[in-house]
């Protein structure tokens, strides 16, 4: 039996001032994949993400994601998407579990969530330092406990391993294969193609915002 | 997990607003500074006319207390710029109409905290008295504050957006707030000075009329504001 969509674009286009960032992008993610989206710099791997987080509306197009339309309800959208972007989401001047218990609170989750969260990423609920004396590899992981503390249906990460060490990245693969078995339909944009290759299902290879190859 | 209605998300981003606050008190440390300069200013600039500088008193708490909010209202939208935190937010997601409440009120109570500390500077450097009583200089204290705060984190969001956000913030914002900033000046000069025409009634039903009309173009259109 054929699994439902989870993502569905159809002739999306994206447009930042004179330059195309997608170019009428028709894609189906069927629940429970897990995507690899691989491409140059520039080729519209974060914008598709972004697109799909309803980060940034898209200029022509529609984007369904488990079914809802994300033009015409995205807070519905953004309560099943999670996404892990460039920027960390975090506030400097806060420390690790200060951040997660704001976003614990907005969420509706029990008050230990966001140390449970943080321990699953190795970091210490005790170290009450702001983020602001974090190390790049600390903030990247908090930035993950923002997303497992979320346990969105669609995980969405681009380069989730940028600035990790090695035990970094083993961890985050293990995180990563837990949320796929637990049925999180995944796309995950990476230059680290084998790594990619070894956590996702399907591929989907852009050039300048175009889909040139999908592959199982 | 059950999600947190318009109220409870205020609170919750109440709390968080505040406790940035205090943990980047050098931030709030150089506003009570700025406004204590701007007060000594005003006075150094005026001469030793005491009766003059008595009688302008609520003029110059006022105009303190503007130039302070810029500052204020643009450290606010600075902590949500850094790392895209605001966009964060709007992805967890939370209604963004209780982004505008709860860092317009944090706002207000940062103003009116900075105004109530700045009373006792007018009193020992204007030998400014307090006629009326302490409970209706809060009162215009506490609704000039929402009045500046409401317009103030409307246009601070707008102005986030922009490469001149520290000119861009003040040129939307002085402009609108000049009723509420007639309405606070006079009102304060009523309090330190007396009312026996009962004018001071007045004064405070038109900052009331601008503080609901503000805060409820805020809560309608913030959400435009910060969607892409």
């Amino acid at each position: 039996m054929e699994l439902a969509p989870a993502l569905q674009l159809h002739e999306v286009s994206k447009r930042f001032g004179a330059r195309w960032a997608l170019v009428r992008l028709s894609l189906t993610v069927r629940r429970g994949t897990a995507l690899l989206l691989t491409g140059h710099n520039g080729s519209g791997k974060t914008t598709l993400l972004r697109v799909l987080a309803t980060a940034v509306r898209p200029s022509a197009g529609k984007v369904e994601v488990l079914g809802v339309d994300a033009a015409r309800d995205p807070e519905s959208v953004r309560a099943q998407v999670g996404l892990l972007g460039h920027a960390n989401y975090v506030y400097e001047d806060l420390s690790g579990l200060e951040n997660l218990a704001v976003l614990a609170r907005l969420l509706g989750a029990p008050a230990s969530a966001g140390s449970e969260a943080l321990e699953r990423l190795g970091l210490s609920p005790k170290d009450d330092r702001p983020v602001r004396t974090y190390s790049a590899g600390m903030r990247r992981r908090l930035a993950l406990a923002r997303l497992f503390l979320k346990q969105p249906a669609v995980a969405l990460l681009d380069e989730p391993f940028v600035e990790l060490d090695p035990a970094g990245v083993s961890e985050l693969e293990a995180r990563i294969r837990e949320l796929h078995a637990a049925g999180t339909t995944l796309v995950l944009a990476t230059h680290h193609i084998e790594q990619g290759l070894q956590l996702c299902t399907d591929r989907l290879h852009l050039e300048q915002g175009r889909s040139i190859a999908i592959a199982a | 997990m059950r999600r947190p209605g318009l109220l409870a998300s205020t609170w919750v981003l109440f709390w968080k607003d505040l406790l940035l606050e205090w943990r980047s008190r050098a931030r709030v440390n150089a506003l009570v500074f700025f406004s204590l300069a701007t007060l000594l200013l005003f006075s150094f600039a005026l001469g030793p006319d005491t009766a003059l500088l008595r009688r302008n008193a609520g003029g110059y708490l006022w105009l303190a207390l503007l130039l302070s909010s810029v500052l204020a209202l643009g450290e606010s939208f600075r902590v949500e710029r850094e790392n895209s935190s605001l966009e964060g937010l709007r992805l967890v997601p939370v209604d963004t109409r209780s982004i505008f409440l709860a860092k317009g009120i944090a706002n207000a109570v940062l103003l009116a905290a900075l105004g109530v500390l700045l009373v006792p500077v007018l009193v020992a450097l204007l030998d400014v008295r307090i006629v009326l009583s302490w409970g209706r200089l809060v009162t215009i204290i506490a609704l000039g504050c929402l009045a500046i705060a409401a317009p103030g984190t409307l246009y601070g969001a707008i102005a986030s957006h922009a490469r001149a956000r520290d000119v861009l913030l003040p040129l939307l914002l002085f402009p609108i707030l000049i009723p509420a900033l007639v309405a606070a000046a006079k009102g304060t000069a009523l309090v330190f000075e007396g009312d026996p025409m009962t004018q001071f009634p007045s004064w405070i039903a038109l900052l009331g009329s601008f503080d609901l009309l503000y805060w409820g173009l805020g809560f309608v259109l913030f959400p435009r504001v910060v969607e892409e």
